[in-house]
């Protein structure tokens, strides 16, 4: 039990610096050349990159940009995903047909193997990734919908309020969407999880974030180099990446719990994919 | 069965037609005009124009996507910008090491999860449950492109058993098959649990143990044979992840396979092989699905039956 309020713990301070990082005294872009390859020390806590920059401060900023990118991606893929599932399969007929074609051409492609294609072909930046992103990320969440409101949408209530005449628009948002909101917010946990490691995976691959600006994907990178003279470049925020998709996936199996979901397994983006 | 199997060929079929039209799209998603992003604002009108002309860019969409299809059919993918070969030679060159990395990988992934998962639903609450589904937390959380470099860490560079990087033996196999495998052991023991524990609920379970069989022969003949479909099933789709964290993986450690193609191709906006490495993936991946589920129906006859979709 702990365990999982640390983990709580870890993603409110996560979100707090990602919030705050434009107020902190940061200097994740100062080089200082007497600094290069600074091992951690009292003055420097988590030491200095190939430039001299302190590792703690990018690493905060880095923080900023996971967190970023992992809410819009899953903001957006949620509300597309939900709209296109839950309306396709309410509507039944060639809609949902269709609905099905497209998506078993997206999950044709290999885990972010689409997204690494995009992302390379539309150029790097954080709008970009983004959009990269939310292209493979919605079709876990329309799969989910369609095949929850599939299995209400013969309920009494929702029978009863069609016979009353109620648009579908309000029968899907006000009948159909509350009963089917719990696995699609566990579905949307492990997501975050899921974006960011993608994030980070697709900076690694340089494919993301640009320097100066710093995520612990490119920060991973650009320690690769200097694994034998300074590990701390490529250890410190490679825990941080660790800690904080750790403490997302404890929190969605909690949530799974709690919620009672068992349809769930992993997302489009989780399960691995990096 | 055979209404089964002409369902689930004419679903692969229509899939692999879908992803082919994709990735033809992919080139045209590309802001603005690509010839200019591959050969940079200072190329001459002269270059531009014999690059469009290589790249068929001018003439009418349709029968760009009509000629890549047929080229697709033909194994013939285009020429790479770069290598100067053609974009089939490469990808056969490269192939066989992403082939062996996510072949190994799963054979690692099989040979933790299943004792792993088996112990943790044997002795379920227990320190060895607990611990096996640390394990598993642990595991689906590392992203391999930090468990990679921390492995060299550890074996190459402090004890010096294993190279860094390369492709020369089987050792240099090890690091990068550990790395990809390492997730798809976390979520695969997880899975042998839940299905295990689901499965020993059932009556015959009790029955068995009732005629007094052992709890090994209870667990491996009597449970784990009716574990094995959520388990396939999960297996078939996380193979997609696999492939797709081999790109990764391979980047990493220098492999020289599809995946370190990719994102050369991608770096040195070599179109044609990036449309080629994305689609032998992809179309590698709906061949195992294809052929997972093909084993399911085989396996299981409650499906073939009833034509569950595939």
């Amino acid at each position: 039990m702990r365990w999982r309020s640390a983990s709580v713990i870890i993603l409110l301070c996560w979100a707090l610096v990602a919030l705050s990082a434009p107020w902190l005294p940061l200097q994740p872009y100062d080089i200082a050349l007497e600094n290069i390859l600074q091992s951690p020390e009292p003055q420097l806590w988590l030491g200095a990159d190939d430039l001299g920059r302190p590792v703690l401060d990018r690493l905060l900023m880095g923080a900023r940009t996971s967190f970023w990118v992992a809410c819009w991606v899953v903001s957006l893929s949620l509300l597309i995903g939900t709209l296109f599932g839950a309306v396709a399969a309410y509507r039944g007929g060639i809609w949902d047909r269709a609905l099905v074609l497209v998506i078993d051409i997206f999950m044709a492609f290999p885990g972010i193997l689409l997204a690494i294609a995009l992302a390379g072909l539309l150029g790097p930046g954080i709008d970009n990734l983004v959009f990269a992103l939310t292209l493979v990320g919605w079709v876990g969440f329309a799969r989910l919908a369609r095949a929850q409101v599939l299995s209400v949408k013969q309920r009494d209530h929702v029978l009863a309020a069609q016979a009353l005449g109620t648009r579908p628009w309000r029968i899907v948002t006000r009948h159909l969407l509350p009963l089917i909101s719990a696995p699609l917010v566990v579905e949307a946990t492990f997501g975050i999880a899921g974006v960011v490691v993608a994030e980070s995976g697709l900076s690694f691959l340089g494919l993301g974030v640009q320097p100066p600006e710093a995520s612990w994907g490119s920060m991973i990178r650009d320690g690769v180099r200097y694994l034998l003279v300074a590990p701390h470049l490529v250890i410190a925020p490679g825990a941080a990446l660790f800690i904080v998709v750790m403490s997302v996936n404890l929190l969605g199996d909690r949530l799974r719990d709690w919620l009672d979901v068992r349809t769930v397994r992993s997302t489009r983006l989780t399960g691995g994919a990096v | 069965m055979p209404a089964y199997l002409a369902g689930r060929l004419f679903t692969a079929v229509w899939v692999v037609f879908g992803v082919s039209t994709l990735v033809f799209l992919l080139i045209h998603w590309v802001p603005g005009d690509p010839v200019d992003v591959m050969l940079g604002e200072s190329a001459s009108g002269a270059d531009r124009e014999l690059l469009r002309q290589a790249l068929g860019l001018d003439r009418p969409l349709f029968e760009q996507w009509w000629s890549f299809m047929h080229g697709v059919l033909h194994f013939d993918l285009g020429t790479s910008l770069y290598h100067q070969q053609s974009v089939a030679s490469l990808l056969d060159s490269r192939y066989a090491a992403t082939a062996e990395l996510a072949g190994l990988a799963f054979l690692f992934a099989v040979a933790i999860a299943l004792p792993l998962g088996l112990l943790a639903a044997a002795r379920r609450g227990s320190v060895w449950d607990r611990g096996a589904m640390g394990f598993a937390m642990l595991g689906v959380s590392i992203p391999n492109f930090w468990l990679g470099p921390l492995l060299v860490l550890l074996f190459s560079l402090q004890l010096g058993w294993l190279p860094v990087s390369g492709r020369e033996g089987p050792a240099s196999l090890l690091l990068p098959a550990l790395t990809l495998g390492t997730s798809l052991a976390a979520i695969l023991s997880r899975m042998v649990r839940s299905s295990l524990l689901e499965v020993l609920e059932e009556d015959y379970i009790r029955s068995a143990r009732a005629r007094g069989l052992s709890g090994y022969q209870v667990l491996v003949r009597h449970g784990l044979r009716n574990a094995w479909l959520p388990i396939l099933t999960l297996l078939g789709m996380q193979l997609g992840a696999l492939l797709g964290g081999a790109v990764v993986t391979e980047t990493v450690f220098n492999w020289p396979g599809l995946g370190t193609l990719l994102v050369e191709s991608i770096q040195r906006r070599d179109y044609p092989v990036v449309q080629g490495c994305v689609l032998v993936i992809s179309l590698s991946y709906v061949l195992i699905n294809l052929l997972t589920d093909l084993l399911y129906a085989w396996v299981d006859p409650r499906i073939r039956l009833h034509q569950v979709r595939g």
